[in-house]
């Protein structure tokens, strides 16, 4: 049971970075500036290097290879949230989302620290540095943005608006949840989603913008078990491309 | 080629790593970037662990694979490199004498992270690696690589970048 429950958390954590991370990479050579460019295409090859040390984890517990376990299962068997796999739209729609889900997984990382999983709390101290410049990033373009035109902050709030209910599918809970909690592996999500929405209010009180009724808006989800958007699956054959034709290709 | 029937000292096999470069920065050793966390001599063949900067960075597999090439070229032929994250890295590991290489090089050697626990404010306030002028902005987190920012001096009015405190 224990050991089932560190894999069901490990796959919804390494699948919403993968997801992510290729969303973020098609930001590469279009950024609105080029910073922006840059900054999206580091953090796509941080969180696809923070998924593939995830999916080690799994192999080590006797999954497949990281390759194939990225390459080969079908969108069913992907744990992502469906906030990730949304296309990108346009950069504000990137921006928000990726302050609501960044704010979420830095915290996340944060309480791994002190997971009873000792390989996990091992990389959870890696990797909440670097998420360090993910939550700055975010917060500095919601705060500016936010306050700069008319068209700006609406264009915010009406991402912010639309998002929402997918950001609280970042939250939805599966069977092990129990579980995963009592082996002390991670506080779990209900926690999680307690500090996250104090923090998010607080950056879109200072950015001036009007965060949303949580309690009444209605969570999209489905991901954590296999329910995707009709987004998931072309994003999985652009992605797998290259492996489908040669698995064995260098590139 | 170098042959010898005894087993290397820890320090003779500090001073070959020094040869080994990071790829982005040839000034800079590994050894000196401090991502080599650990050297073991016994029977003839010598272990190496070393860390990543970031846990994303695409160099780690060639930096393996130089550290092997230099082992064997002083007559080690089969030693072991791992990569953990026992001693996770931070910019803290880098030595004095990489500071200064980084420096040299053009980069602004990272501020001790001791002042960026609860703040990432430093970041605004980095030191021109040219001139030494503090009256500089951060443009960007995100540099040409992960361990990089983005910076300008008003001061000489060039542009520059910064190696990340993580």
């Amino acid at each position: 049971m224990k050991e089932h429950a560190l894999k069901d958390l490990l796959f919804r954590m390494a699948d919403d970075l993968l997801i992510l991370g290729h969303r973020n990479s098609e930001w590469t050579g279009l950024g609105p500036l080029l910073e922006e460019d840059i900054a999206f295409s580091s953090m796509a090859q941080d969180k696809i290097g923070q998924s593939l040390a995830l999916y080690k984890l799994l192999h080590e517990v006797g999954e497949a290879a990281p390759d194939p376990l990225a390459f080969t299962r079908p969108a069913t068997q992907f744990k992502n949230c469906q906030l990730v796999e949304l296309p990108n739209d346009e950069y504000d729609f990137s921006l928000v989302r990726h302050f609501l889900f960044d704010t979420a997984d830095a915290l996340r990382w944060e309480a791994l620290t002190k997971s009873a999983y000792e390989p996990l709390a091992q990389l959870a101290r890696k990797v909440r540095g670097e998420l360090r410049y993910h939550t700055l990033h975010a917060n500095t373009w919601m705060k500016q943005l936010g306050s700069a035109t008319v068209e700006s902050k609406q264009r915010l709030q009406q991402s912010l608006d639309r998002l929402a209910p997918y950001a609280l599918g970042m939250f939805e809970t599966t069977s092990f949840e129990q579980a995963i909690i009592e082996n002390k592996i991670f506080p779990g999500e209900k926690t999680l989603f307690e500090q996250w929405h104090l923090q998010v209010n607080q950056v879109l009180s200072v950015a001036g913008l009007e965060s949303p009724d949580w309690t009444s808006c209605k969570p999209v989800n489905g991901g954590r078990h296999g329910i995707h958007s009709t987004h998931l699956a072309p994003l999985l054959a652009e992605m797998t491309a290259v492996f489908s034709i040669d698995p064995n290709a260098e590139w | 080629m170098v042959t010898s029937s005894t087993s290397p000292t820890k320090e003779q096999v500090f001073t070959w790593l020094d040869e080994v470069k990071d790829p982005e920065i040839p000034v800079l050793s590994l050894v000196d970037l401090g991502v080599i966390t650990e050297v073991e001599v016994s029977e003839g063949t010598v272990t190496i662990s070393m860390t990543p900067t970031f846990v994303g960075c695409p160099a780690l597999e060639h930096m393996k694979t130089e550290v092997i090439q230099v082992l064997q070229k002083n007559g080690i032929p089969h030693p072991l490199v791992n990569i953990n994250l026992k001693q996770s890295w931070s910019s803290d590991r880098i030595t004095e004498r990489g500071r200064e290489a980084l420096k040299k090089f053009g980069y602004a050697p990272p501020p001790s992270t001791a002042f960026i626990q609860n703040d990432l404010d430093i970041l605004e306030h980095a030191v021109c690696p040219r001139c030494n002028g503090t009256h500089t902005e951060m443009r960007s987190p995100f540099g040409p690589t992960l361990c990089r920012s983005l910076h300008y001096c008003y001061d000489c009015r060039e542009a520059f970048e910064q190696f990340k405190p993580l």
